[in-house]
């Protein structure tokens, strides 16, 4: 199964801001995808609640995984979005 | 129709149905699932109802952060994981609202569990558990309501949580059970321009939806009136709204005795953003001297007298010399120990032990004064006797200054006001102070609010003594304190003698705007009615 290893870059950690955009990003692919932390087991990534709990800090390695027609795309573009600091740029909509 | 009364705290009229916070429900006996799609189906629902309320509040929302914080818990209760335990949960055999509170409680644990930031974001899980079941059992969300049109919104009391909330757009007025004229809900209703009714028995026992009209000077509310009678409140509202934002102009009655209408002001900033005054009835000092180990120096006085005197060119400066002690202690001065500060050495009784820093104020006062063109007076705070207002005057005097007053603070001096004004140029009534000293109620503690109230008719009547010693003598006669900033109270101060009234810059419009609506004549039947009243309630309602 195609996996990406990152590095959490949001100054905040996994929490409020970043958290709702890789959620809504993990939730409009096209496939199912799968977030883990360390030995904890594996999360829907298109689950706010859940990607919360994983309390992802600045730093800590998450592992991204997912299988399926275009999962490489999918796993490439999350992947880039948890490695910015999305703390630090402006509300799209905002 | 029914009529109910309060205190009225916020001045104004309004009128639409009556809403209150809802409380949270507590969750019912568990109740067998007879079909377990439906019940999914209503579980889902109302999950669907409390993502899409939170959608509707963050698109109106105004500050970019609420809107972000309001999206990001729609999310939390919009989860597919969230879903997926309800459903299981009824499937197995557990009704809609337990098995939502049980999928919440799984989560609540993995936050709790987590610590940190996620513990902290435990309040809005137990938020979003609420909500979702209020609308499971058919009851309105807990918190303010937001139906999407103007309403009275009624409380037993207001949280400033629940305050924050509040969309000026669709709350016209407010009604609470508790509280006096110092509590929250009336501070918030007065800076938010929202008529406003505290201390109302009985409004909790109001059916939600009841049309009411309400009138935030009286206190009175009537229940159950038709729409014509809220669309004539309405009505009647907004012309009064248009008349404040009308006025403009020094301060006068209709047929032109002139009030001058002045700014509170604590600083250069606050003088700089009181562009409607006619001037400033009262400048306060002691930011100044504040937090300070040592008494300022003479220049720094000067750079900062002369700041406002600036702002204020060619008009009015009442300038009050250090107002210290009791609930204002100053480090400097090493006043630890008294047994009853507020009755102890404090005002212008600081200059008995201190007499340089009377001195050297007046000294900075003097020579700001020179350098700029505003008209300055000064005055003292807390003075009892005509010796100390005459002592006062002289070093006043002394130091180059034409103008020198007093403040009425105590009893003592309102009932020897005319004496008074022998000796000093001008008097001007601290309300605060003189409601405190004179009802023996501390203005820090709050249960004793009512005794507090500006209407009461033993302060009117000290008021009455000031104002007539102005008449008598021809000087001035201003009020300064929080009874200044109430419209309907002005032409009644106006009727008493009161020539000027001080308050905060933003009051001002309202007030201007009330007095501009009186003749002299009617603003002194009006005062002559009101010191005639047994009590606030009734002093309120001989002027609506």
């Amino acid at each position: 199964m195609p996996t990406r290893t990152v590095t959490v870059g949001s100054a905040s950690g996994l929490h409020a801001r970043p958290a709702a955009l890789f959620v809504q990003a993990a939730a409009a692919a096209p496939v199912k995808v799968t977030i883990q932390v360390g030995e904890k087991r594996a999360v829907p990534a298109n689950s706010m609640l859940s990607v919360l709990s994983l309390g992802a800090k600045k730093g800590t390695e998450v592992v991204l995984a997912a299988e399926g027609d275009g999962a490489d795309e999918a796993l490439d573009g999350l992947a880039d979005l948890l490695a910015r600091d999305l703390d630090a740029e402006e509300p799209a909509n905002g | 129709m029914a009529e109910l009364t309060g205190i009225g705290v916020s001045t104004g009229l309004a009128g639409g149905p009556l809403l209150r916070i809802a409380a949270v429900p507590a969750l019912p006996e568990p109740a067998p699932v007879a079909d377990a799609a439906a019940e999914v189906e209503k579980a889902f629902a109302a999950l669907a109802e409390v993502v899409a309320d939170l959608g509707r509040r963050a698109d109106r929302a105004t500050d970019a952060t609420v809107a972000e914080v309001l999206r990001a818990e729609a999310m939390m209760a919009d989860d597919p994981m969230l879903r997926e335990a309800v459903q299981e949960g009824i499937e197995g055999g557990t009704d809609a609202v337990h098995a939502i509170d049980a999928a919440f409680a799984t989560h609540r644990a993995a936050f709790e569990a987590a610590g940190g930031y996620l513990a902290e974001r435990v309040a809005d899980l137990d938020d979003l558990r609420d909500r979702a079941v209020a609308v499971c059992l058919g009851r309105p969300m807990p918190g303010v309501p937001q139906p999407g049109h103007p309403y009275v919104l009624a409380a037993r009391d207001l949280a400033p949580a629940d305050t924050a909330d509040l969309d000026p757009e669709q709350v016209v007025g407010l009604v609470t059970a508790d509280g006096g004229p110092t509590s929250h809900t009336a501070i918030l209703a007065r800076a938010l321009g929202l008529p406003a009714v505290v201390s109302c028995k009985g409004i909790l026992d109001v059916e939600d939806g009841t049309l009411v009209t309400l009138d935030g000077t009286t206190g009175v509310i009537e229940t159950g009136v038709s729409a014509e009678a809220v669309d004539a409140v309405r009505a009647k509202a907004s012309e009064a709204a248009k008349a404040i934002a009308d006025s403009s102009g020094p301060g006068r009655t209709s047929d032109g005795h002139a009030v001058a209408l002045l700014a509170n002001v604590g600083s250069g900033k606050d003088a700089v953003a009181a562009t409607e005054a006619e001037g400033v009835g009262l400048f306060r000092t002691e930011l100044l001297f504040l937090d300070r180990t040592r008494e300022p120096g003479l220049d720094e006085q000067v750079a900062a007298y002369r700041e406002v005197f600036a702002a204020m060119a060619g008009r009015r400066v009442v300038i009050r010399t250090l107002d210290a002690g009791a609930d204002k202690p100053l480090p400097f001065l090493h006043q630890d120990g008294e047994p009853n500060p507020a009755l102890g050495v404090r005002g212008l009784r600081i200059a008995r032990q201190r007499p340089d820093v009377l001195t050297t104020q007046l000294a900075a006062i003097a020579q700001a004064a020179i350098q700029t063109d505003a008209d300055v007076w000064v005055m003292a705070p807390m003075v009892s006797t005509v010796a100390e207002a005459a002592e006062f005057a002289a070093a006043v005097h002394a130091a180059g200054l034409p103008k020198a007053g007093v403040m009425i603070e105590v009893p003592a001096a309102a009932l020897r006001a005319e004496k008074l004004l022998g000796v000093v140029d001008f008097l001007s009534i601290g309300t605060n102070d003189l409601s405190q000293y004179t009802f023996a109620a501390d203005r820090q503690v709050g249960t004793l609010a009512e005794l507090l109230d500006p209407w009461q008719p033993a302060l009117l009547q000290l008021i009455a003594a000031c104002g007539a010693a102005g008449k008598a003598t021809g000087k001035s006669v201003g009020v300064c304190g929080e009874a200044a900033s109430d419209p309907a109270l002005a032409p009644v101060l106006a009727g008493l003698g009161v020539t000027s009234l001080s308050m905060s810059a933003r009051a001002l419009p309202a007030v201007r705007a009330s007095l501009a609506a009186h003749t002299l004549a009617e603003c002194e039947r009006l005062a002559a009615a009101v010191l005639d009243a047994e009590d606030p309630a009734q002093a309120r309602k001989l002027v609506s």
